[in-house]
């Protein structure tokens, strides 16, 4: 048995541990989709920036940076910078007048069936396709990790989905929280290691250091480049480079506090002051993950190479490759195990907020009217939702297979969450006037259009050579209508703009009715929810 | 479970008092004085990056300490902009705490005065 599988396997007795200490903590709505609401602000905090931190920041920028330099650290940047987004507009607002989802608040005072339908659709949208691309990504990279154990593409995928619902199914919120806060500790430890060693590589000089990455040497088209990593352009050339650069950052700016697995987390937390304190120890550990990632990103271009990491798995495996290149292979197996954690508490973040949302919005508030038949019903509701979502996610990904272009599937979930999410959250608490038409229209426009250009640009539309073949060819095989990979620049606009036409083209004097209430909720906490005791 | 065991609960006239009242609107009021230009600020610190670096990369290749040049210093510089404005607004929310506790004193006192007058 290979150290990197034992190294998983340790992994997973502790999450099944937690999971199964969780378990009895578990009863009730609030335990089991709020963990009581008795989340410390530390601890919500770490959870937040391990729901947040997925194998594509981890493994897919290390990559990007190793292969195209500069361009890649743009992502770092933008990541962080976004929980300012989350910090100074939605968490306070949402943890004083919400209860589960984001929903929540939007109910507050708008016509709750409509609203909450549209909004769990947006949700339920937004985590499904997050997690087929974690999924995909989980099962090529197991597969990778673990060539020597001989585990399938198959088998990782149904593992990995077997876990995510087992922590959301018996542990809820509380499980999935520990899950997040053990993962978040492992990446920061893995991620620490690697940069030190990186350095000690240079001889702890910053200057060596960087004067490799100003001469990355490799192979293309078997001639030798050598190249400035740290220059711009090597990513985003013209014609259309920069809008690319300013639509990836609205969507990451503006995405960020749209995105429901991350907005569920406020709610674990007593109140908006801890709430708070949680958005700031997120962006101490998320913004020094970032910082780091100058270490993995360029350390594996220039100590690992572009074309070894071209030759052993491609761009993802840059991370694990630079911790073999440093200190072997018990130190690769670590960052595979890191890898494989990473993903795993990602997932079961979407999972629940997946699950919360057809619970608590569609079924009990749209179909059953915000009655609770019987005590337990959502609860229940939402472990069988998380069984039959999870269930969905192993289906999809097998069908896709491990070389299906899921990249894009991202992009659209930061898309959908900027366009229709965050106008719509926006409006609600700033807005008097805002009603049930414009929340309706901004999230259906806002939905339809992130989906619709993605569809039409350069992610799904393309000409491919021959030599591309199955679901890595691309979807419609003719040249892009829309000409960027990131549709943000107009589908945000979009949103913004059909909630506020829907408003103002109808009347709804109830919404008004209740603004004060909200208002005075949001700012103050008056009436907000309590932490449940045990 | 003692959840919701003495849940704040008004009808709509009492809300609408509270919303009226002049430490209600001085809490929005100072509130606002820090969210605006804060978020404003960001915003163009943060887009000024990619606009530059897709518009200007010339420019943002300007090596300032050896091969290290503006665009990796101007990256570098947002993780710092961004801990400097959360570090800020913690400290002044502070003081929005401490005024919203005062607002919620008032309104869960109304409220049980309301109820011994029944």
């Amino acid at each position: 048995m290979s150290t990197a599988l034992v190294m998983f396997l340790i992994f997973i007795a502790i999450t099944v541990g937690i999971t199964y200490w969780a378990s009895k903590r578990s009863a009730g709505s609030s335990a089991y989709f709020a963990a009581s609401r008795r989340v410390t602000g530390w601890q919500n905090g770490i959870a937040v920036a391990g729901d947040y931190m997925s194998a594509a920041s981890f493994l897919g920028i290390a990559g990007i940076i190793a292969f195209q330099g500069y361009d890649g650290f743009m992502f770092s940047v933008g990541w962080l910078v976004a929980y300012l987004t989350v910090l100074l507009v939605v968490a306070e607002p949402l943890r004083n007048a919400g209860r589960y989802t984001m929903a929540d608040v939007l109910a507050y005072r708008l016509k709750p069936r409509p609203v909450r339908a549209m909004a769990s659709i947006s949700t339920l949208t937004v985590s499904t396709f997050y997690m087929i691309a974690q999924m995909v990504g989980a099962g090529a990279l197991v597969t990778l990790l673990l060539k020597d154990s001989g585990i399938s593409y198959h088998t990782a995928v149904i593992g990995v989905g077997i876990l995510m619902i087992g922590y959301v199914v018996f542990g809820g919120m509380l499980a999935t929280t520990w899950v997040q806060i053990v993962k978040a500790i492992l990446l920061m430890g893995g991620t620490i290691l690697l940069s030190i060693l990186v350095l000690a590589h240079f001889h702890f000089s910053l200057g060596d250091f960087f004067n490799a990455i100003g001469h990355v040497t490799y192979h293309e088209k078997g001639q030798e480049i050598v190249k400035d990593f740290l220059q711009p352009g090597l990513r985003y050339k013209p014609p259309y480079g920069a809008l690319e650069l300013i639509s990836l950052g609205l969507a990451l700016i503006f995405g960020t506090a749209g995105l429901p697995h991350i907005l569920v987390r406020f709610y674990t937390v007593p109140d908006a002051k801890t709430a708070r304190q949680s958005v700031v120890w997120a962006m101490v550990l998320i913004g020094s993950f970032y910082i780091m990632t100058t270490f993995l990103g360029f350390g594996a271009a220039t100590i690992v190479g572009r074309d070894f990491i071209a030759t052993h798995g491609g761009t993802n495996m840059s991370a694990p490759l630079l911790a073999q290149a440093l200190a072997g292979n018990i130190f690769f197996a670590f960052i595979s195990a890191i890898a494989f954690a990473t993903i795993l508490a990602v997932v079961a973040g979407l999972t629940i907020s997946a699950s919360t949302s057809f619970a608590h919005d569609l079924w009990t508030n749209v179909i059953h009217r915000g009655v609770e038949r019987k005590p337990g019903e959502e609860v229940l509701v939402a472990r069988v939702s998380a069984f039959v979502v999870g269930a969905v996610a192993i289906t999809i990904a097998i069908l896709l297979g491990p070389t299906a272009n899921v990249a894009f599937l991202v992009a659209l979930a930061f898309a959908v969450a900027a366009s229709a999410n965050l106008p719509v959250i926006v409006l609600s608490i700033f807005w008097r006037r805002f009603n049930t038409t414009g929340a309706v229209a901004g999230l259906a426009v806002g939905l339809l259009a992130s989906i619709g250009l993605i569809l039409v640009g350069p992610s799904l539309m393309a000409v491919d050579p021959p030599t591309v073949t199955g679901t890595a060819r691309h979807l419609i095989q003719a040249k892009a209508w829309f000409p960027l990979e990131n549709p943000g620049i107009l589908s945000i606009p979009l949103g913004f703009l059909a909630a506020i036409l829907g408003t103002l083209l109808s009347h709804e004097p109830s919404s008004e009715h209740k603004f004060n209430e909200l208002l005075v909720r949001c700012n103050t906490g008056l009436g907000a929810e309590r932490s449940g005791s045990q | 479970m003692s959840e919701s065991a003495r849940r704040y609960e008004a009808d709509k006239t009492e809300w609408d008092r509270i919303a009226e009242t002049r430490e209600f609107k001085d809490l929005l009021a100072i509130k606002k004085t820090f969210i605006i230009p804060a978020f404003l600020f960001f915003i163009v610190y943060y887009f000024l990056l990619p606009i530059l670096v897709g518009y200007a990369p010339e420019f943002m290749s300007t090596k300032v300490i050896g091969v290290v040049n503006l665009a990796y210093l101007f990256a570098l510089s947002q993780f710092f902009m961004a801990w400097t404005v959360a570090w800020l607004y913690v400290k002044a929310a502070n003081n929005f705490d401490r005024l919203a506790k005062d607002i919620i004193k008032e309104a869960e006192s109304h409220v049980q005065k309301g109820q011994e007058i029944q």
